[in-house]
């Protein structure tokens, strides 16, 4: 690890027509660094997300990616340095299969240019998507078009269209939203694997406290488009604030949860 | 590279389509040259929105780029009495796309309706100047004089078939080429999913102005064509939106299946509305539009549908009769 954050975000704000979606953002992440991000619906997770990654443009703050300011940057040349994200709702190529979605992604990976005139389908580049459908155990899709896919499946694909180019920061909008439990802990499991063999520091936006606990090293706690707490997991979600504005009084230590779940039944 | 070339099926297709057509050529009367002369020149122009449309675009307005072909080939003329054809096809190619290139960085930006009609619009603009302007014609428009070859003024109209034949041909190897390339197929990637695109690293903006640039030197190029082979050019037959809206009529007709398609479906609309036109002077446009709708309710992947329907029925008939055969050896 070097003393560079791979991310440095500073007093960063966002408002639209006056109404604050982000306040106040200060946040360090470390390279190879995995960090969750939790909060209510419209606590500013999504908004924060769009701003590192050039989807949205902030109204003031400083944002830095590896030392140099990408502050309104355009998503196209956050991706060309090497911050690169994935979607609450899959972004992939509908009515193409999955090989040839990974065709795209990788063609558009490479550095030079020129080679996007030679065939798509070139031994190289079906070789390279080969073995990343291998490591994301997308094989047997390799030729269902995405529109057939299920919804794990699809975000399985998102992701790895969003990692070919080997980014240095990644942003994952709720992965797991829409995909059924079984598949949860699978997708995240080769995710975070393979995002940590290549020394990839993830972001990742969650509503699932047990998803958050396995896998991140640090949760941002976000309240009213504010960070109330920015810690390791064990204490964040311990936070009596973060208790009261985003998991709610089940999570408190020492309340039944399942008897107060039945009690509200 | 050649060998590369040619293991495409669809470019091996058209290969021999254009050869088999170029000698039936020798057989034509004047008057089924001329269609297929036009129907070949306006299968140009579709290919270039096929291109717009695989991209999910409908541009209204290539008439415009139709008409630029065609007046740059009846001003050359009038300005240096230059009539070789590589000249003016060079004219056509350098004019429409220069011209393609300037709006398209404006209408890279629109999608959809805006992006049709705003096509549209410019083209009406170009058509409003030809009319009012004395200087370039107004509505009588030019005369173009016979297509000389290097210096060749050739008797008969064969010659110029033969070169809208070697056109074609190259067009549609050329754009196979492309369609098969990464940034081919980018033209499905932008419909599909633009976000997707940007967050890949590439410009939208640029990749659909690079189609739309090809697009528009490819309706340059097919206004040359045309006016060499009619003698004649005019705002009404080259610019007037009615021109967009037999090229948006023939892309629909053909489908968007493949690079042959646009010109399959150009030489039979060619025919189907002079026949019509001969039969029914009164109601042809009735005609022609009832064959449309018949083919939107009935081949709603166009002409070039039904052409791969019979193949693949062919090919199974093959896979069955093959299979029954190894049983029999077996």
């Amino acid at each position: 690890m070097t003393d560079t954050p791979v991310l440095r975000v500073r007093d960063l704000h966002k408002s639209f027509a006056g109404i604050v979606a982000a306040n106040n953002i200060n946040v360090d992440v470390a390279d190879g660094e995995v960090v969750g991000i939790i909060g209510a619906n419209g606590a500013g997770k999504t908004v924060f997300v769009n701003m590192v990654t050039g989807y949205l443009k902030p109204t003031s703050g400083l944002i830095e990616f590896a030392g140099r300011e990408i502050t309104g940057i355009k998503p196209r040349n956050a991706t060309g340095i090497g911050v690169c994200r994935s979607f609450q709702i899959s972004q992939v190529f509908m009515t193409m299969t999955v090989l040839e979605n990974l065709l795209v992604a990788v063609s558009l990976a490479g550095q030079d240019r020129r080679s996007l005139l030679l065939p798509l389908h070139s031994d190289e580049r079906v070789k390279e998507c080969e073995r990343i459908m291998a490591r994301y155990n997308l094989t047997e899709h390799r030729e269902k078009a995405a529109s057939t896919l299920s919804q794990g499946v699809r975000k399985l694909l998102d992701i790895a269209m969003a990692v070919v180019s080997k980014p240095k920061l990644l942003l994952l909008d709720e992965p797991t939203s829409g995909v059924s439990s079984d598949e949860k802990f699978g997708l995240m499991d080769l995710v975070v694997d393979a995002l940590k063999e290549q020394g990839t520091a993830v972001l990742f936006v969650e509503h699932d406290m047990e998803i958050v606990r396995r896998y991140v090293d640090r949760v941002l706690a976000f309240y009213q488009g504010e960070i109330i707490c920015d810690a390791p997991p064990d204490v964040t979600l311990r936070d009596p604030k973060v208790i009261e504005y985003v998991l709610g009084e089940s999570h408190r230590p020492g309340v039944d949860r399942q008897a107060m779940e039945v009690g509200h039944a | 590279m050649i060998r590369s070339v040619f293991s495409d099926k669809t470019i091996l297709w058209a290969f021999v389509g254009f050869a088999i057509l170029s000698l039936i050529g020798t057989l034509l009367p004047n008057w089924v040259l001329n269609n297929a002369m036009f129907g070949l020149a306006r299968g140009l122009a579709v290919l270039g929105l096929l291109l717009m449309w695989r991209t999910g675009l409908i541009s209204f307005g290539h008439a415009l780029y139709f008409g630029l072909g065609a007046y740059a080939v009846a001003m050359l003329e009038k300005f240096t009495g230059t009539t070789d054809i590589f000249l003016r096809l060079l004219a056509a190619l350098i004019v429409a796309g220069g011209v393609g290139f300037v709006i398209g960085l404006v209408l890279r930006h629109y999608r959809g309706i805006f992006f049709a009609m705003l096509s549209l619009a410019f083209s009406m603009v170009l058509y409003g100047v030809l009319v009012k302007t004395e200087a370039l014609g107004s509505t009588d428009g030019f005369s173009v004089s016979q297509t000389t070859f290097l210096g060749w003024r050739p008797s008969s109209k064969y010659p110029l078939f033969l070169s809208i034949i070697a056109i074609c041909l190259l067009a549609t190897i050329g754009v196979q080429l492309y369609l098969r390339s990464a940034l081919g197929h980018l033209t499905t990637s932008v419909r599909d999913n633009e976000i997707r695109v940007e967050y890949l690293g590439y410009s939208v903006a640029r990749a659909v102005h690079v189609k739309y640039v090809i697009s528009c030197a490819l309706a340059g190029v097919a206004g040359a064509l045309i006016a060499m082979a009619l003698g004649q050019v005019d705002p009404d037959s080259m610019v007037n939106w009615t021109v967009s809206g037999e090229l948006v009529f023939i892309t629909i007709m053909s489908g968007p299946g493949s690079v042959v398609a646009p010109f399959i479906g150009a030489i039979t609309f060619e025919f189907l509305r002079t026949f019509a036109f001969e039969w029914a002077p009164h109601a042809w446009q009735l005609i022609v539009g009832g064959t449309l709708l018949g083919i939107i309710f009935f081949l709603p992947e166009g002409l070039w549908s039904l052409i791969r329907r019979l193949w693949t029925k062919k090919e199974r008939r093959r896979d069955r009769y093959t299979s029954s055969a190894g049983a029999r050896s077996a």
